[in-house]
């Protein structure tokens, strides 16, 4: 009987063998189903889906106009502190006083790009772009100021 | 069990595996204590990858705390998302759409059939096969490239939000889940006339990492490691949420107790996943994909507790609330830090190269078991 097994197990381990073979003269002969793309190379075929999440961005249209009011609603959303709003006072040319934003600090190196900030917007001023090479090499560079200079809020967003 | 801890007799080896080693699959690890190559006993260290996720969920607020789960077991980061929003619905007493319901459990099996097939070539990898490894990932990246689309990352998601999911489907989802499923239905069999069928593995794999039923149960292992022992502990089936009650799907028993039964548990776990999908992907209600909630959510003063089936067992999520906008405390029942207990048990008196093999079975990911 051990001899009976023996071969068996001879028999089998060439089966599985054969079996393995087979894929690999499969994958060997049809190269089309190879799917590896080398990612410096095909960086100008690379299109990343729209919605993927690689920064917070903010807004500008063509007049350099945002839709931020400064209501720190995205500070109190983001779980790392990763934005701070610094407000400042404009003054109306009827003489009234109205917040604006001075500066929105956006701490890319706390980020986890978790999009709760972008959910809790109430005017959708920031959104998430599709960047994602963000090394560098200095940290201090992963500060990022995102209303551009110069820019104003557009009118009628309150 | 609890006096050979740590006694040694002469002639007997004591060595470390890990904390960087390849096969813990993390920083996981064992001292281990040898008799030849005959294990004698596996002490796990813990406490490498400790980012103390529970206390941190205190100071954050119930929209907020949901997302650092993610980065518990990130292979079923969505699971776990699914399990705190659960929590959070219950202390609300929000009713979730059908449709919100229905992508949160399409989301929930893909991510499983990701986790699976990950699991599946690392598993292979460790008991000495490479190429299956890089079969899974050649089909895991579609899963990944769909939940990437719609979700906007491909690993660590945070889809869900309380009351329902962030953003609604992506048009080209059901089309790309289509064709998902016609593209995995030909490889699963070819994974499973590479793998299951080959004489070497079922070698290494049958009559290894033995785990009684009884013992299963007593040692709290949950998930595919427990239903290879025989014990039917599937939260879908158990204590159905969201809307797995009134889909048609089966428990995959094996009685084994075995490495291969567990191996098998979860190998045809892909199938039912990939049959679950198939019912749901035409059958997509329409509707919101988010109830209205407040935009600072409140939980009224009490404990709430939900449990879901992740890839790898049962998550519970156990929370006390004072009424305010941050949890009072948070406690996480992970799977993995259970199974992990028994592993001691399954491989003593085996061989030293048969501890790989227990090991991916359990499928063990770190960063769940010291969260």
């Amino acid at each position: 009987m051990f001899i009976v097994d023996y071969i068996k197990e001879v028999y089998g381990a060439v089966k599985s063998l054969l079996t393995g073979m087979n894929r690999t003269g499969y994958y060997f002969t049809h190269h089309k189903e190879i799917i590896t793309q080398e990612y410096p190379d095909n960086k100008d075929t690379l299109v990343l889906s729209e919605r993927f999440r690689g920064e917070v961005v903010m807004k500008h249209d063509e007049n350099n106009e945002h839709a931020c009011t400064g209501c720190t609603a995205c500070e109190l959303a983001c779980p790392n502190a990763t934005i701070k709003i610094i407000t400042k006072f404009d003054v109306t040319p009827e003489g009234k006083k109205k917040k604006a934003i001075d500066t929105f600090v956006y701490h890319l190196e706390l980020c986890t790009m978790c999009n709760l900030c972008v959910e809790a917007c109430p005017t959708g001023a920031i959104t998430m772009a599709q960047t994602f090479e963000h090394s560098v090499t200095d940290r201090s560079k992963l500060i990022k100021k995102l209303n551009q200079p110069g820019s104003k809020i557009r009118e009628g967003v309150e | 069990m609890f006096e050979e801890v740590g006694t040694t007799t002469e002639g007997d080896l004591v060595i470390n595996v890990g904390p960087q080693h390849p096969a813990t699959h993390g920083v996981l690890h064992l001292v281990l204590t040898l008799n030849g190559e005959t294990i004698k006993n596996v002490e796990p260290h813990l406490g490498y990858i400790h980012r103390s996720i529970e206390k941190m969920s205190e100071s954050l607020t119930y929209r907020q705390f949901i997302y650092v789960t993610s980065r518990m077991d990130y292979l079923s980061s969505h699971i776990n998302n699914h399990a705190c929003a659960l929590t959070v619905e219950k202390g609300l007493q929000i009713e979730v759409p059908a449709r919100a319901q229905v992508i949160r459990v399409l989301m929930d099996e893909l991510t499983r059939l990701a986790s699976h097939q990950l699991w599946w070539g690392a598993m292979a990898m460790d008991v000495g096969a490479l190429t299956p490894f890089f079969h899974a990932f050649r089909e895991r990246e579609a899963i990944n490239e769909i939940m990437e689309e719609t979700c906007g990352a491909r690993l660590t998601m945070n889809y869900i939000c309380p009351g329902g999911v962030m953003i609604d489907l992506h048009p080209n989802f059901q089309r790309k889940v289509k064709e998902f499923i016609t593209l995995f239905k030909s490889k699963i069999d070819e994974y499973d006339e590479m793998v299951t069928g080959n004489i070497i593995f079922q070698n290494r794999m049958k009559g290894i990492g033995l785990l009684s039923k009884e013992d299963a149960i007593s040692y709290g292992v949950s998930g595919p490691a427990a239903r290879g022992s025989g014990v039917s502990c599937d939260i879908r089936k158990l204590y159905p949420y969201e809307i797995y009650g009134s889909l048609n799907f089966e428990e995959i028993l094996e009685t084994g107790g075995d490495c291969f039964a567990r191996y098998l548990v979860r190998f045809k776990e892909m199938r039912q996943s990939l049959s679950i999908i198939e019912q749901l992907i035409d059958n997509i209600p329409e509707g919101d994909f988010q109830a209205k909630t407040k935009a600072v959510l409140k939980l009224p003063k009490g404990e709430f507790y939900s449990r879901v089936e992740t890839a790898r067992g049962e998550l519970g999520v156990y929370l006390i609330s004072e009424g305010g906008t941050t949890p009072y405390r948070v406690k996480y029942r992970s799977p993995g830090f259970s199974n992990l207990s028994a592993l001691n048990h399954m491989s003593k008196g085996y061989k030293l190269g048969d501890l790989v093999a227990i090991m991916g079975t359990l499928d063990l990911v770190i960063p769940d078991i010291d969260r």
